[in-house]
């Protein structure tokens, strides 16, 4: 009945925290014609399309119509799934499911963003939920900070553990092209830039970015018959429950503990630190890669920051986390999600380049959002088991 | 169910959304804009695969994908259809009756949004030819453009 | 496709303003209708898909003030944005892909909390076109003309499906605006953006529908007999109301045919006996049956005059009163599916049709529209 799929293409933009050479459309474009220059297809090839965005940020209305000129959908189906930012995980979940369906065989996703296009102020004032104002925003992030102080206070880490974790991949991002930040920063100077929300230092968190991001899914018939070699969805889930401020467990993200829990059940993995090769983390700030990993399960409750300084998460290491240089060297909202599964995929694939971890069977994306949200997929280079 | 607001008047949250956006143009388009500005001239781009000349302008032909190149439009086209609003909606930029049109100008294969004025609205007719009248500030908008008037006038 | 079935709908009254109701207690109300329509019990329900639009909710992220409501909590869940017949569309490939049984979709808006005009305006291009001030129905408006002058198409057949879609209103006890009414009535109603007078204009409505999708496996198991998915296919045309032909919908036509070809159907117009489409606008509904293939070119406002789409007719078009009697954007098109699955089952009037299509559109003047093909049986 339902059909495996997997990734046979990826394509984004150089990302900058400006882009005024082109609109959205034509930002959409360059990563649409490298995703299917990447797969060796053309638009005539792609069945539908699915895209996301953060609306308030661009200030446009039914952004799956107004985009068709640059995603290429002028008469073809085309679907957009949004959900904070989550949202760039969410639509590759939505390709996996379109695809799996049987209804499509080949479908291109596309997450983008123009944060250069609005004022943060302003875009925050459009959600109301404060939590979620804080975790997106890089301007305003006390409700992350909350939870890194929350973490701290449990279990004795420190603003150095997570300096590590910002050392490591601003340095991992110098190997990727299309990050935004590509400058190494030592512990020092993590520490020594200004605290933005204490324990959070200016160097721990996102920046804003304009980038796009495009993937092509395809049915087994078609990915096996692909140029490249397949970068198979084994599997997808997601937690997006609705909590004040006051209801979240702070210095645990409930939502990626529940989602990683479903995810290695229905795969049979019951050691992710020894069988996942490696991680493309949502990580907006660097405190996340030490808390998350641990309820990732990668790691007991406490355990993370040892393990980061172990160097097992840098390259060359047990489980190298963010080889792309994830969200803290490049943040386009709307694409990073997908820009994480993008890169997850180029691991299996063997198309991770200058960043590219040996030998990887098993791979996780994740995305992060709304108001302590996650979405998860696993990745992997065998057919999976179903 | 029990009518919990029985008598009472509902409170209300009033409030606005208020996001300043400044969209980058980009080359293409800012060119466009540059051009009707500086020199009251409507520049389409000409798809190098299928011929087709687009005005608004695209950077990368909507069909084909294909590479374009800059091809002077007419500022005289044709009426293709037409609206007069009597109606304040919310939208408009000034009281109505404002008239919109949709114009194909000579020289592309597709038309443009704009407004039609110099007429009594009675008087619009699909199939008529317009001209576009430029304003006399232009700062670069598609406002550069007033509206577009009878041809005959 | 694999087979699958709606097992389950239901939906709040469509109301001009739901003071009292936050979107939350209108996605709770619409949701435990489903649930109790289908027999089901949350827990049996094992995935959600919600269906807004920031825009119209005037919030960012606006998902997340309905998905607990939706049952969502700890569940997988996403968010499509656009209509309902999109986000349902969705649904329906989860509950395809292996991965669910059952999925939950919802779709809500309350149109009473914004200023439609300004909303529909941001969906113009920002350089090009929004400073001009048009909106959804100054667009409309051009379009309805656009459509008068190919297809001879008069001011009186339109008023005519007023007159039919508010008539057929007084029958739905979901409708906002239910009431007899004549050609005059609405040619005499204001002359909002010309050629659509008020009365050719669907009003500003707040509601939420919910409808339950299950795969085969899961389709009998419950309450109700399932409305099985025949087909469904969706398709955008371009962008700029200046690339397309105004007066037509190249991507509805395509769309529909699609659909035709899944659900088997050779000849749709014998074959379907039931249709809800979305009629923003009285042109649309001419238009869209005629651009669906349902009648000829020019025909629509013929037949409608003959009483061909009458709710008691052998092919009746909006039975329920369509949008003009009640547009909820975003749940619009969910309450279309809504509609055909209650006619088909025979719990509202649907004149014994056993092959039923719903319609639902994205974006300015028909650039998106999704069509659903549903049947009696398997």
């Amino acid at each position: 009945m339902a059909k495996r799929v997997a990734i046979i293409g990826t394509g984004q933009t150089h990302h900058k925290s400006h882009r005024p050479d082109v609109n959205g459309q034509e930002l959409i474009n360059e990563a649409v014609k490298r995703a299917l220059q990447d797969a060796d297809l053309t638009m005539k090839d792609i069945d539908a399309v699915v895209i996301g965005n953060m609306d308030h940020f661009e200030g446009i209305n039914y952004v799956d119509c107004w985009s068709v000129d640059g995603s290429g959908a002028v008469m073809k189906p085309i679907i957009k799934l949004t959900t904070g930012g989550t949202t760039g995980c969410t639509i590759a979940i939505g390709g996996y499911h379109i695809v799996a369906s049987g209804l499509f065989d080949r479908v291109l996703v596309i997450g983008w963003e123009k944060n250069s296009e609005s004022d943060t102020t302003g875009a925050i004032t459009t959600a109301f939920d404060p939590v979620w104002d804080r975790l997106v925003f890089a301007g305003a992030i006390s409700g992350l900070a909350a939870e890194a102080q929350a973490y701290m206070a449990r279990y004795g880490a420190t603003d150095r553990d997570g300096a590590r974790v910002s050392v490591r991949d601003r340095k991992h991002a110098t190997n990727n092209p299309y990050a935004q930040l590509r400058k190494e920063v030592t512990l020092e100077e993590v520490l020594a830039s200004p605290m933005l929300a204490d324990p959070i230092h200016l160097l721990d968190v996102c920046p804003r970015t304009d980038g796009a991001c495009a993937i092509i899914m395809a049915s087994e018939d078609l990915a096996v018959k692909s140029a490249n070699k397949p970068d198979w969805i084994w599997a997808t889930a997601n937690r997006h429950p609705y909590s004040y401020l006051g209801d979240a467990d702070y210095g645990r993200l409930t939502s990626m503990s529940e989602s990683s829990k479903e995810l290695y059940k229905k795969v049979g993995i019951r050691e992710p630190r020894k069988e996942i090769d490696v991680i493309e983390l949502y990580q907006p700030y660097s405190f996340a890669g030490l808390i998350w990993i641990e309820d990732m399960g990668i790691v007991g409750h406490g355990e993370g920051p040892e393990y980061v300084w172990g160097g097992n998460t840098d390259m060359g290491g047990e489980l190298p986390i963010n080889p792309s240089g994830g969200v803290i060297s490049c943040n386009p909202i709307g694409a990073t999600g997908l820009i994480r599964c993008a890169e997850a995929a180029m691991q299996v694939m063997g198309k991770a380049e200058g960043r590219q971890v040996p030998d990887v069977k098993h791979a996780i994306s994740t995305g992060f959002g709304g108001c302590w949200w996650t979405d998860m997929i696993l990745h992997g280079s065998e057919k999976p088991e179903y | 169910m029990k009518n919990t607001f029985e008598g009472i008047e509902p409170m209300v949250y009033e409030s606005k959304i208020s996001v300043p956006y400044s969209w980058w143009s980009g080359d293409t388009a800012g060119e466009f804009l540059r051009s009707l500005r500086d020199d009251k001239k409507l520049l389409g781009r000409r798809c190098g695969d299928c011929a087709r000349v687009y005005i608004p302008p695209r950077k990368a032909c909507p069909l084909c994908f294909a590479e374009m190149e800059w091809a002077e439009v007419s500022d005289t086209g044709t009426l293709l259809t037409y609206t007069v609003v009597l109606r304040r909606l919310a939208s408009l930029p000034k009281d109505p009756p404002v008239i919109y049109g949709l114009i194909r100008l000579d020289g592309a294969d597709t038309a443009i949004l704009h407004m039609i004025g110099d007429i009594d609205p009675a008087k619009v007719k699909i199939g008529m030819k317009v001209r576009a009248r430029f304003s006399q500030a232009r700062k670069g908008s598609i406002t550069d453009i007033e509206y577009f008037a009878p041809l005959s006038q | 496709m694999d087979r699958a079935a709606i097992i389950g709908v239901g939906m709040t009254r469509i109301e001009g303003n739901k003071k009292t109701d936050t979107y939350a207690d209108m996605a709770w109300e619409a949701v435990n209708r489903a649930l109790e329509d289908a027999g089901m019990e949350m827990d049996d329900i094992d995935n959600v898909v919600t269906t807004s639009n920031d825009f119209w909710d005037g919030r960012t992220i606006s998902c997340m003030a309905v998905g607990d409501a939706s049952g969502a909590a700890n569940k997988n869940v996403s968010c499509v944005e656009g209509d309902g017949t999109f986000g349902a569309f969705y649904g329906l490939t989860r509950s395809l892909s292996g991965s669910y049984d059952t999925t939950l979709v919802t779709a809500h808006s309350k149109g009473s909390e914004s200023v439609s005009s300004l909303i529909t305006n941001a969906a113009f291009d920002p350089i090009y076109e929004r400073g001009l001030g048009l909106d959804m129905v100054s667009a409309s408006a051009m379009q309805a003309r656009a459509f008068m002058h190919r297809t001879g198409t008069t001011q009186e057949q339109l008023a005519m499906v007023s007159v039919k879609n508010h008539g057929n209103a007084m029958r739905n006890p979901m409708a906002q605006l239910a009431f007899k009414i004549t050609v005059e009535d609405v040619l005499n109603s204001e002359m909002i953006a010309d050629p659509l007078h008020k009365l050719d204009c669907s009003p500003v409505s707040d509601g939420c529908c919910a409808v339950i999708i299950a795969n085969e496996k899961k389709a009998g198991k419950y309450a109700r007999k399932p409305v099985w998915i025949k087909g469904v296919s969706f398709c955008s045309d371009s962008y700029h109301l200046g690339d397309r032909d105004l007066s037509r919908s190249k991507s509805l036509t395509a769309a529909a045919e699609k659909a035709y070809a899944m659900a088997g159907l050779s000849n749709p117009r014998k074959e379907i006996g039931l249709v809800e489409l979305y009629d923003a606008f009285t042109y649309q509904e001419l238009m869209w049956l005629e651009e669906m293939g349902l009648c000829g070119e020019g025909e629509a406002g013929k037949l409608l005059a003959k009483g061909a789409f009458d709710a008691d007719g052998k092919f009746p078009v909006n039975p329920s009163g369509g949008l003009l009697s009640g547009h909820p954007v975003i749940a619009a098109g969910l309450i279309r599916i809504a509609e055909v699955v209650k006619r088909l089952r025979g719990d509202e009037n649907g004149s014994g049709a056993k092959i039923g299509l719903a319609q639902g559109t994205n974006g300015l003047c028909g650039q998106s529209h999704c069509v659903w093909i549903l049947g009696k049986d398997k």
